[in-house]
């Protein structure tokens, strides 16, 4: 369908709209219209993503003199591929109704390791060998030997993909990372580096979060994106966590082991090219006194990691005196590597500053604040000077050097905190030192700077009004939508007791208790017995699963559970639990039905969606709580007491609801879909907790249904099966409209649609 | 001759002890001997007077095996079901030779009888007869009707069978029937069994088990494969391999380390398994991409190795343990079971003999592998499920669903229902409305109608169609009888006429239906006469039927007189049925009398 939202004429793929989606895009516009950035909280389950990518193109086709690019930031590698499919939907609709002029290049951007379509490289078992396999092919001194040197192997990609120089372009279209590979396969050339140079010219650029929030990476990739652009950090609840991961570096003894191995490896191809070719440490040291830390523009294949420090806090001078030489720098790395290993002794955790640690530094290893800084790029400027390729080796020295240029860097936001062993281990010695960030406006900043919009949603982004300051940024638009639906097809509940009436709980005095575990194992037997399809269980933390479930074995409540449902289980090792995820969702598409057990903010939780047969029934089994004694964490809420004056027990809880939110707002996707949540712990039905969880959830959250026990619970969720199998008006005809079609998007014309509902 | 030598309790009731001794089978006799020599129960019975076998559940109390005889029979206990399991294969196939034996040998009788009577011979493969046997062995009724009919000779072997081919189609898809898939039950976590005394701790497995085990293990697999029998026997294959899982269900790593450093071929069961890891990463390549996690991971930087936070009460260390003996958790037990159950049994092979169905896995594997390549299809079908998944279903038009094409199986029968179906409905909706040609005009109708309107308008209903003390008379004489059997029948609605007669009448009852039915059958179906052999058999059918017709009415007489009206009510649709064949039988031999006069060479 077509239609007006002010001045512009949306293209939007479908024959209805929810008036939440035209609501949203209204809100959306005028904030593009202010360029300035927006906070929009809508419920899932309400189109989201596609009233986004259909409001922002169809602006960009309004706008035609000068379309704003659209940056589309997604959490994970699957939702950009989710993304890309609705992307695509719209595009083809949009190519039927305006033909040709509607055409846009879109893609998705991933690592070597997602694109690669050489076999013998990408055949490497992680991303770091796989980025080392083509530098080793591609490098420039590399390609330049080959000429000379038929035998040294080069990647026939990545020279067809040179041959066709500025040839080597993307017809329009939407691309997936398969569509690349495959369109790099019939080409020959690389899909790699072609995306990476498409990303130019593109009109819309789905990427992960750290392409622009990581300043290694970002640095590299999203330099030259102009400010002319859109945006979006979608199913940005978690872009806290992420801004202050990226800054983060922690250093373990392996770390350093490591790193004193790389320094005698460099040592010695030092020691070779002076006898061979010293010249090159020549030009190098001249180049470092010229102040040229980073060489200009490096070929695209010698790219490496850039910078982790943000680019306003990177010095534009020239490299100290006492670095320049490489022996010189190389002594200095190895002092820094000696002093890190002496304070991980420590008996003791120790909690310091960033300023008392580079002062320590300054008197014990003689390294001053300076030469911190700039560690990074000095070695980053030998590394290519030693023609070193197999980068995946040199990892360690380049955590270190990661971690002393942002001690030197930032003085403020940040806390070193050096443990002797994991507080939950005590007996397994494992010292770690963690220059932590507490700080999530720092790496989001430049962001806010760079771009005209910036748009931040999610399903769950309340508190509203606590992210603004988070992240430090005044939204011209904030704004939490409801959904209006035309029947309650959610129906959370909050569970207290089990059958027998004992409360139930994940507070840690509780949690081991048997009865506990009894009522839980219960409580999911009643329940794969009654409900259809999918069940999904979200645990508050792996070992508490992995304890559970266990226990659940020995007691034999597993196997009741079999008898009704298959049981795929969330594990740490990243591909079993694809191949879980899979069976899954095979076992629910034959109708033989399934049970997934999975864990709260992992990453199953962060962007798997269970929405219609997959996800019927959604168990949250506790809160889901950070483990709070950890020193890091307590630093953060200190910080966060200090600066923006949030109360820790604020903090603790409104993250644990959101996450709690997150997990059960995966089992809907569209008003004609319905399936329950079960909050399974008596704390949530305290005021103070429940009434963090989002407006959405709490709106269909009745009084009856907040201290259940579990016998409750299953004749509630019978008879709200029973009510969900009756055929209904999907328009929501008694009353208010769930659904518009053109029609009476046109008769409202200019009337205040917001209001409507 | 093979020998059956087993250790059994002998016990005449299921209840008590039993007495413990020696069971020993050979093929035409079974003796048992007690332990016990002052124990005067000793058996020596031959197989000829056993009549079935019957056997406890597996899984249930004890493993019993019941041998019965015409009364009575003979029940034995034995430790373990896996003991039983050999002794009933055993005694099955005695008694299914025998069986088989004394029917062949009624063929041969009833062969010899009926030589003299005309049959278009047909030449059987032994399969063919073998299948017959067998049905006749399994459906006793059926063997009844085959004695009295073909045996004495009514109808010819070939006759007989022709009506029911059906029946030996059906044995032959019996195969194909409906395949059972793996048990959603983990059996492949054997839980050990301790007797509390000592230290001993059983396993046991069973062909199901084994076969699981195999599904959900490969190295396992492989390893049997590789071994057995050439390095050790499967026994010892399998106390090392529930070695293993009793180290490893007890989590004691340093015993499985040691155990698993002496002994190579036990350090196989508890080292990762590689053959799964690569089956994985084959199977990774193929899954959804909006559900690819391991693709997720590869594109993150923010967890280069020892970047982000490491300890931040959010994240959990991997208890990265170097052990790798300690790697397979219960939970990656639980995914690979489901996954196994979800593929389904792709095996045809009976189970039992071990080392077949590892064969005949391994073989299936092998298929599934040079199959799997080929996956360009899946690709697109993957993309079209991505697509399809992207889109709102309420925001759209309802996509037309995919259609599978209707499959009658056996079209004739269908149409024939669907026919009844229709006609049932048109009776029941259109019973008064049933056409009447009427070729009154519209005014003459309505004239009459209008006078007969007004004549009862005149006369009113004075007088009231029937006398009301009448019809009370009449309904109650009729209801009287009815309800005299409905309060005695009505209380269950299972429960009929026929239960209630003396269990000899009603056997005889079926028995003469059953028979007449096969007659009528095979009489009604050699019309129209066209050829001489036909014509005799008509006529041999006939003579059957008369000699059942007073049969059935001395059972009517012989009733006593409150249920002989029910059995007369039986029995009248069966003297009906026989007085159509006989009155079209009369019709018949009448026309061709006719005819034969006046064409005297009617039939060649």
């Amino acid at each position: 369908m077509k239609f007006q939202v002010e001045d512009v004429t949306v293209y939007f793929p479908y024959d209805h709209i929810y008036p939440e989606q035209y609501a949203y895009m209204l809100d959306l516009k005028r904030a593009l219209d202010a360029k300035g950035h927006c906070l929009l909280e809508m419920p899932t389950g309400t189109g989201k993503t596609i009233a986004l990518l259909s409001l922002i193109t169809s602006y960009a086709l309004a706008k035609s003199s000068n379309p704003p690019k659209l940056l589309y930031c997604t959490r994970t590698v699957h939702e950009m591929e989710k993304t890309l499919a609705e992307l695509r939907l719209l595009y083809e609709y949009q190519l039927r109704h305006l033909g040709p002029s509607a055409r846009i290049l879109a893609l998705g951007l991933s690592s070597r390791k997602n694109l690669c379509v050489n076999p013998s490289v990408v055949s490497s078992a992680t991303r770091d060998s796989v980025d080392a396999g083509c530098r080793k092919l591609t490098a420039s001194w590399v390609r330049a030997l080959a000429v000379e040197n038929p035998n040294i192997p080069t990647c026939p990609f990545f020279e067809n993909y040179e041959k066709a120089g500025s040839e080597a372009l993307l017809p329009p279209g939407v691309y997936t990372l398969q569509d690349l590979r495959s369109f790099g396969k019939e080409k020959g050339w690389c899909p790699y580096f072609l995306a990476r140079h498409m990303v130019q010219f593109a009109n819309v650029v789905v990427y992960s979060y750290q392409y622009l929030l990581d300043p290694k990476v970002a640095g590299v990739i999203s330099k030259e994106m102009q400010r002319e652009c859109v945006v979006v950090f979608d199913e940005a609840h978690n872009i806290d966590n992420v801004c202050i991961e990226a800054l983060s570096v922690s250093v373990r003894r392996q770390t350093l082991d490591g790193a004193t191995r790389n320094l005698n490896k460099m040592a010695q191809e030092i020691d070779r090219f002076k006898a061979t070719d010293a010249g090159r440490l020549r030009a190098e040291y001249n180049r470092l006194v010229e102040g040229l830390a980073q060489r200009g523009n490096l070929p695209i294949s010698d790219n490496w990691l850039a910078n982790p420090a943000l680019p306003d806090d990177i010095l534009k001078e020239a490299v100290p005196g006492n670095i320049r030489r490489a022996e010189h720098f190389l002594s200095v790395l190895r002092r820094l590597v000696q002093y890190l290993k002496g304070r991980l002794q420590t008996e003791n955790v120790e909690n310091e500053g960033p300023v008392g640690f580079v002062a320590s530094i300054n008197a014990q290893a003689g390294i001053d604040q300076k030469m911190l800084k700039f560690c990074y790029d000095r070695l980053h400027s030998l590394m290519l000077t030693l023609e070193i390729t197999n980068t995946d080796e040199f990892l360690h020295i380049q955590t270190v050097c990661d971690f002393a240029t942002l001690v030197g860097t930032y003085t403020q936001g940040f806390s070193i905190i050096i443990e002797p062993f994991d507080e939950r281990m005590p007996h397994i010695p494992d010292p770690v030192l963690q220059l932590s960030c507490h700080d999530a406006s720092l790496a989001i900043k430049p962001v806010f700077q760079r771009f005209q919009s910036v748009i931040i949603t999610s399903g769950t982004l309340s508190p509203i009004d606590l992210y603004p300051r988070l992240l430090n940024f005044n939204p011209v638009i904030s704004r939490s939508f409801s959904m209006s639906l035309t029947r309650d097809c959610i129906c959370p509940m909050v569970l207290t007791r089990g059958s027998d009436q004992l409360p139930v709980s994940t507070k840690f005095d509780m949690r081991s208790d048997p009865g506990v575990v009894r009522n839980y194992g219960r409580l999911l037997q009643e329940m794969v017995a009654a409900v259809p399809d999918g069940i999904v269980c979200f645990f508050v933390s792996y070992s508490y699963m992995d304890g559970i479930v266990n226990s659940w074995n020995e007691m034999g409540i597993l196997q009741d559970v079999m008898q009704h449902k298959l049981v795929f289980i969330e594990t740490q090792d990243v591909v079993e639990t694809t191949l879980a995820l899979d069976n899954y969702r095979k076992a629910c598409d034959c109708g033989r039905g399934a049970v997934f057990f999975s864990v709260a903010r992992g990453k199953v939780a962060e962007g798997i969606d269970f929405d219609r047969h997959y996800g019927r029934l959604v168990i949250m089994f506790g809160v889901p709580f950070q483990y709070t004694l950890s020193r890091i964490l307590l630093a953060r809420l200190e910080y966060l007491r200090e600066t923006f004056q949030i109360k820790e027990g604020d903090f603790l809880t409104f993250d644990a609801l959101r996450q709690a939110a997150q997990c059960v707002g995966r089992v809907i996707r569209s008003k004609a879909d319905y399936g329950m949540m079960i909050f399974a712990d008596k704390r949530y039905s305290r005021h103070d907790k429940r009434s963090k969880l989002p407006g959405w959830i709490l709106s269909h959250l009745r009084d009856a249904h907040l201290n259940l026990s579990t016998d409750m619970a299953i004749h509630i969720a019978r008879e709200f099966l029973r009510k969900m199998a009756q055929p209904y008006d999907k328009a929501g005809a008694s009353g208010k409209k769930t659904l518009l079609s053109q029609e009476d998007l046109e008769r409202m014309g200019s009337e205040a649609i917001p209001d409507m509902y | 001759m093979e020998v059956v030598t087993m250790r059994a309790k002998y016990k005449t009731s299921v209840k008590e002890p039993g007495i413990p001794g020696v069971l020993n089978m050979t093929e035409d006799k079974f003796s048992f001997s007690p332990n016990d020599p002052r124990v005067s129960v000793k058996l020596d019975v031959g197989f000829r007077s056993i009549k079935g076998h019957k056997f406890s559940k597996e899984g249930s109390k004890q493993a019993l095996l019941n041998l019965t005889q015409e009364s009575g029979g003979y029940i034995f206990e034995f430790d373990k079901f896996s003991d039983r399991d050999v002794c009933r294969d055993f005694v099955g196939k005695v008694l299914g030779k025998l069986q088989a034996v004394t029917s062949s040998r009624q063929d041969a009788h009833g062969e010899s009888e009926r030589a003299a009577i005309p049959v278009n011979d047909e030449q059987l493969s032994t399969a063919e007869m073998e299948r017959r046997m067998k049905l006749l062995r399994e459906d006793s009724e059926l063997q009844k009707l085959h004695k009295q009919f073909v045996i004495s000779g009514v109808l010819s072997e070939a006759e007989f069978w022709a009506a029911r081919k059906n029946l030996l189609d059906a044995d032959a898809h019996t195969t194909l029937k409906q395949r059972v898939g793996f048990k959603s039950a983990m059996l492949a976590d054997v839980r050990p069994l301790t007797d509390g005394r000592t230290n001993k701790v059983t396993f046991s497995l069973t062909p199901e088990i084994i076969h699981q085990i195999f599904a959900e293990k490969p190295a396992v697999h492989q390893a049997f494969l590789n071994f057995v029998p050439s390095k050790m026997t499967e026994k010892d294959f399998w106390t090392k391999y529930c070695r293993a899982e009793y180290l490893h269900r007890t989590k004691n790593s340093v015993a499985a380390e040691a155990e698993a450093a002496e002994d190579e071929d036990l350090a196989v069961f508890l080292r990762h398994d590689d053959i799964l890891a690569n089956e994985a990463r084959r199977k990774i390549r193929r899954v959804d991409p909006t559900l690819d996690m391991e693709a997720d991971e590869g594109d993150d930087y923010l967890h280069l190795p020892d970047h982000g936070i490491l300890r931040d009460g959010i994240k959990e260390r991997n208890t990265d343990v170097e052990n790798e003996l300690t790697k397979r958790t219960l939970l990656q037990d639980i995914n690979r079971h489901a996954a196994v159950v979800l593929e389904g049994r792709t095996l045809d092979v009976e189970l039992g003999d071990t080392r077949t169905v590892a064969e005949a896995l391994a073989r299936s594997k092998q298929a599934e592998l040079a199959t799997g390549s080929s996956d360009e299809n899946q690709n697109q079908e993957r993309l079209e499920r991505v697509s399809r998944m992207t889109e709102i279903e309420d925001l759209q038009a309802p996509r037309s669903l995919p259609l599978a094409p209707l499959c009658i199986k056996d079209p004739r029968e269908y149409f024939d229902s669907q026919q009844a179906n229709a006609l049932k409905a048109l009776g029941d909706s259109g019973a008064g409305a049933r056409p009447v040609s009427c070729n009154l005009r519209t005014e003459e109708a309505y004239n009459s109608l209008s006078e007969h309107i007004s004549e009862i308008k005149a006369a009113g209903f004075s007088d009231p169609v029937v006398n009301p003390d009448v019809a009370v008379k009449v309904i109650n004489v009729l209801t009287h009888h009815l309800s005299s059997t409905c309060i005695r029948l009505g209380k269950n609605p299972q429960e009929s006429v026929l239960d209630r007669l003396p269990n000899r009448t009603k056997e005889e009852l079926l028995h003469h239906w059953t028979s007449i039915q096969e007659l009528l059958r095979h009489f009604w179906s050699s019309y129209p006469v066209t050829t001489s052999y036909l014509y005799t058999k008509v006529g041999r059918l006939k003579d059957a039927l008369t000699q059942i017709y007073p049969k059935l009415q001395e059972i009517k007489e012989s009733m006593q007189s409150d249920s002989r009206h029910q059995v007369s009510l039986l029995v009248q649709p069966m003297l009906q049925a026989l007085d159509a064949a006989f009155a079209h039988y009369d019709a018949e031999m009448q026309k061709i009398s006719t005819k034969s006069r006046e064409r005297p060479n009617g039939f060649a």
